[in-house]
């Protein structure tokens, strides 16, 4: 396609590196003006690095970037919008309390006499620049009343409104209902009319192939293809994505993993039409003993959420959880606790407490049971000690601050604290992300002794290779709701993928 | 076990420094009181006697109680502002439930000691209750709802004595709060046995475990089945009796119960606490601490009265004291954070 104009951006041999870790590896990626690029990857793949170089938020490592052919180079965000970079992020940053117009202005209102706010004028404008993208918005209305499809769809109109050429969107549809979905990729149209350019990431990659023009498939940092829609499918995508037949073979789980379903084992945990507002609807699942069953799906699925439910911590506006046979209302962490229900969340910090020692750590979930009204040191290190042992976890000193050990070893201890008296159900959100090769492999070593051991469990996980090295069922969870089972024979990376 | 040995004192330099910075908010408030006692050693040839040791002992008595039941709360890395006005509520329902001379103009109500003191617990304790369920039940901010309770507690002391001041007390608070036995006050004693059952609770028992993790990490608390909320109501009981215990024996060791007689203890009580080292964000410190920062206050305030020095400027010179405790109990913080960020 003969294209006279430079396009709008273009990138060549960026690399970049975080500590040791190589973050981008020599990166060309090009972004004609007036197109919708849809760009993709696994996590971790550099999406986020590159567009976090291009919003001015790192500094590039190496390389060159030019925007409508002139050199640039951002040190601030600052700098990047200055230039027309405009990023939308996933979570929202819309102020929920302001008006639509204040929030469309947000930072930058008219003034008239005095400095004062020019209040009708901001409302005039905000109104038509709307209409302008097809919205038909009051301005004055509390933005935090809007359906969040809606709301995007302002900040999204607010960067566009504030100058922006090159337009980031970083998964827009992934909280959106179908209907949503349509109406910002209609705003992005009469956009992309206007000729402003859009780079659109996504992990929904129906959503990509509709709506883009072209497709850049990043993997482990680099960029391994980009093609125009029209030519491509979806299997195309995922291929490049995990890169079948490459060398990083071993890690990419290409093959069939087989699945080992118990449909005859007892159910431990049930679940029946759990719904909590917009983050999950009509959930239901069996959690059965001697199996573990795997979630899957993309980050904002609303798996975070529902992990959460099963364990008191947030409450479903309706549905029903019955442990062991019998049905429970899990008000709170407590109840679900003395239900025989265990819960380590993603995140280190929401389970441990760095300033005291392992064994304190170790000891808090099951205190309850070791003593009653007298705490018992000696007897709480001996079973510390024991877990530290069988889980291999280094320091062996239980006396270790915990903070001073290595994150592996940190999220060791978050499994250890429940399993000097192994619960019934244990649930586990994102068990081995961000650990090294050999930690992984002690957790799944470790998960899986305590599957045979007859515990039931859960894993919820946004990583496939997390769900496939580890469960006998997998669930696939497609914007909070449970879409679809694999429970016989096997299951390939892909399809995982295709599911979601 | 050569080899850790050996470890350990290869890596002694970094490992002494990791403590002091770990112990900062232990050892400056110790330091403090060192130099404190040192100075007014030197300024004063009557500070440092036994007679004087047991003038501080006594003043700080009744902040002392109040600071016993402040030290829990603030561990859990909330506050108590209505310590103050609960021990003065308490202290006047004790007074309205016993028989007043003649002259004192108040329609109380004159009941046996033992109940009257038993009404004053169950005032205190239902006021705390409430602190608690503004809190967990409805989720007002302790500042805030403590603060409601300051203006409560001082209504409930307005409207039973009406502007008199009220003399008699049960026969058992007027012993605790002005008595002595052997010489020893027993309010002195009674804030020793405080002190002592607060340290056993808090390091020896389940609940004070929880009291330090709920403080520590909350959420951590919360998803390791710990249950906050009632630990949370817990502490803001303990605390609303343990000033009703002070408001009780400190009627009786001031001779009097009156509108707004202890409204300097809340800044002195809150004061021991922080001053003593006790992280105002929860989970680091304990009575210990609380007792260092006793003596702190208590030294300062009997050691101003005996140099020369303007007796207005004593205020100031209290104010800044706190000032720079509440500096080295921030700054304590954000060097163990700096330590929990690089792992030590």
């Amino acid at each position: 396609m003969p294209d006279p104009s430079p396009p709008a951006l273009e990138m060549v041999d960026v690399s970049k590196s975080f500590g040791g870790v190589q973050a981008l590896r020599g990166v060309d990626f090009m972004l004609r003006a007036g197109e919708i690029h849809g760009l993709v990857g696994e996590n971790g793949a550099g999406k986020s690095t590159l567009m976090k170089i291009i919003a001015g938020v790192h500094a590039p490592g190496s390389g060159r970037m030019t925007i409508e052919g002139r050199d640039v180079s951002f040190r601030t965000p600052r700098e990047a919008i200055a230039a027309g970079i405009g990023m939308v992020h996933q979570e929202l940053s819309t102020v929920p309390d302001l008006t639509v117009a204040e929030n469309v202005f947000l930072g930058k209102q008219p003034t008239g006499t005095g400095g004062l706010v020019a209040w009708r004028r901001m409302r005039s404008e905000a109104r038509r620049q709307l209409a302008d993208l097809g919205l038909d918005v009051d301005p004055r209305q509390r933005i935090g009343a809007l359906p969040i499809g809606l709301q995007q769809l302002i900040e999204i109109a607010r960067v566009v409104f504030s100058g922006a050429r090159i337009i980031i969107l970083d998964e827009p549809t992934s909280a959106l209902s179908p209907p949503e979905v349509e109406l910002l990729f209609t705003v992005l149209r009469r956009l992309r009319e206007a000729g402003r350019s859009i780079i659109f990431i996504s992990h929904f990659l129906d959503d990509i192939l509709r709506i883009s023009d072209s497709v850049t498939v990043f993997r482990n940092g680099r960029h391994v293809a980009t093609s125009a829609v029209a030519a491509i499918d979806k299997a195309w995508v995922i291929e490049q994505m995990i890169g079948r037949g490459h060398a990083d073979l071993e890690e990419s789980y290409t093959s069939e993993i087989p699945l080992a379903a118990k449909p005859g084992a007892p159910v431990a945990m049930q679940a029946q039409g759990l719904t909590m507002g917009r983050t999950f609807r009509d959930v239901t699942l069996d959690i059965r003993k001697g199996e573990i069953l795997g979630i899957y799906g993309f980050m904002g699925c609303g798996q975070i959420e529902l992990a959460r439910a099963l364990f008191g911590k947030i409450v479903p506006d309706s549905g029903t959880l019955t442990v062991a046979g019998r049905p429970r209302r899990l008000r709170n962490t407590t109840a679900a606790h003395q239900a025989g229900i265990a819960f380590v969340p993603e995140s280190r910090r929401a389970m441990l407490f760095g300033q005291e020692p392992v064994y304190k750590n170790a000891s808090i979930a099951i205190l309850g049971r070791i003593a009653k009204l007298w705490l018992r040191p000696g007897r709480e290190r001996e079973l510390a000690s024991a877990q530290v042992a069988a889980l291999g976890i280094r320091p062996s000193n239980v006396e270790a601050r915990l903070g001073a050990l290595s994150g592996g070893n940190q999220q060791k201890v978050a499994l250890a604290k429940w399993l000097s008296f192994p619960p019934d159900v244990l649930i586990l959100s994102e068990p081995t992300r961000g650990m090294d090769v050999g930690a992984k492999d002690d957790v799944v070593r470790i998960v899986r002794r305590l599957r045979d051991e007859g515990l039931a469990v859960v894993v919820m996980s946004t990583e496939p290779e997390t769900v496939l090295s580890l469960a006998d069922r997998i669930l696939i969870m497609k914007k909070g709701e449970i879409v679809r089972e694999f429970a016989d024979g096997g299951v390939t990376k892909d399809q995982l993928l295709a599911a979601a | 076990m050569a080899v850790p040995v050996e470890q350990r004192s290869a890596a002694t330099p970094g490992r002494t420094s990791a403590w002091v910075r770990n112990q900062m908010r232990n050892i400056a408030p110790f330091a403090t009181l060192l130099c404190l006692v040192v100075f007014f050693t030197l300024a004063s040839s009557s500070f440092a006697t036994l007679d004087n040791l047991a003038n501080i002992l006594t003043q700080i008595s009744v902040t002392g109680i109040m600071a016993v039941g402040l030290t829990f709360v603030i561990l859990c890395g909330e506050i108590d502002l209505s310590v103050a006005a609960i021990a003065n509520a308490t202290g006047i329902v004790v007074a309205y439930f016993t028989a007043q001379d003649t002259y004192v103009n108040i329609a109380n109500l004159p009941l046996p000691g033992a109940v009257a003191i038993l009404l004053g617990l169950l005032a205190c304790a239902a006021l705390g209750l409430v602190n608690a369920l503004g809190l967990t039940l409805i989720g007002i901010p302790s500042f805030i709802m403590t603060l409601a309770m300051m203006q409560i507690g001082a209504g409930i002391s307005a409207l039973l004595v009406r502007g008199q001041i009220a003399y008699a007390v049960p026969s058992l608070v007027t012993t605790l709060g002005s008595g002595s036995i052997h010489g020893v006050p027993w309010i002195v004693l009674l804030l020793a046995v405080f002190l002592l059952v607060a340290h056993v609770v808090l390091g020896y028992t389940r609940f004070g475990r929880y009291v330090y993790m709920v403080g520590g990490n909350r959420e951590a608390a919360e998803y390791s089945g710990v249950s906050v909320k009632t630990i949370l109501n817990a502490v803001l009981i303990i605390s609303a009796v343990c000033s009703g215990v002070a408001g009780m024996v400190g009627v009786a060791h001031f001779g009097s119960a009156q509108q707004n007689e202890f409204d300097t203890y809340l800044l002195d009580s809150i004061a021991a606490v922080v001053v003593g080292g006790t992280s105002l964000f929860g989970g680091r410190g304990g009575i210990g601490n609380t007792i260092v920062g006793l003596f702190v206050l208590g030294v300062l305030n009997n050691g101003l009265d005996h140099i020369q020095i303007d007796s207005f400027l004593k205020i100031l010179i209290r104010g800044l004291i706190l000032l720079a405790a509440l500096v080295i109990n921030v700054y304590a913080q954000r060097l163990r954070d700096a330590e929990a960020r690089t792992g030590g």
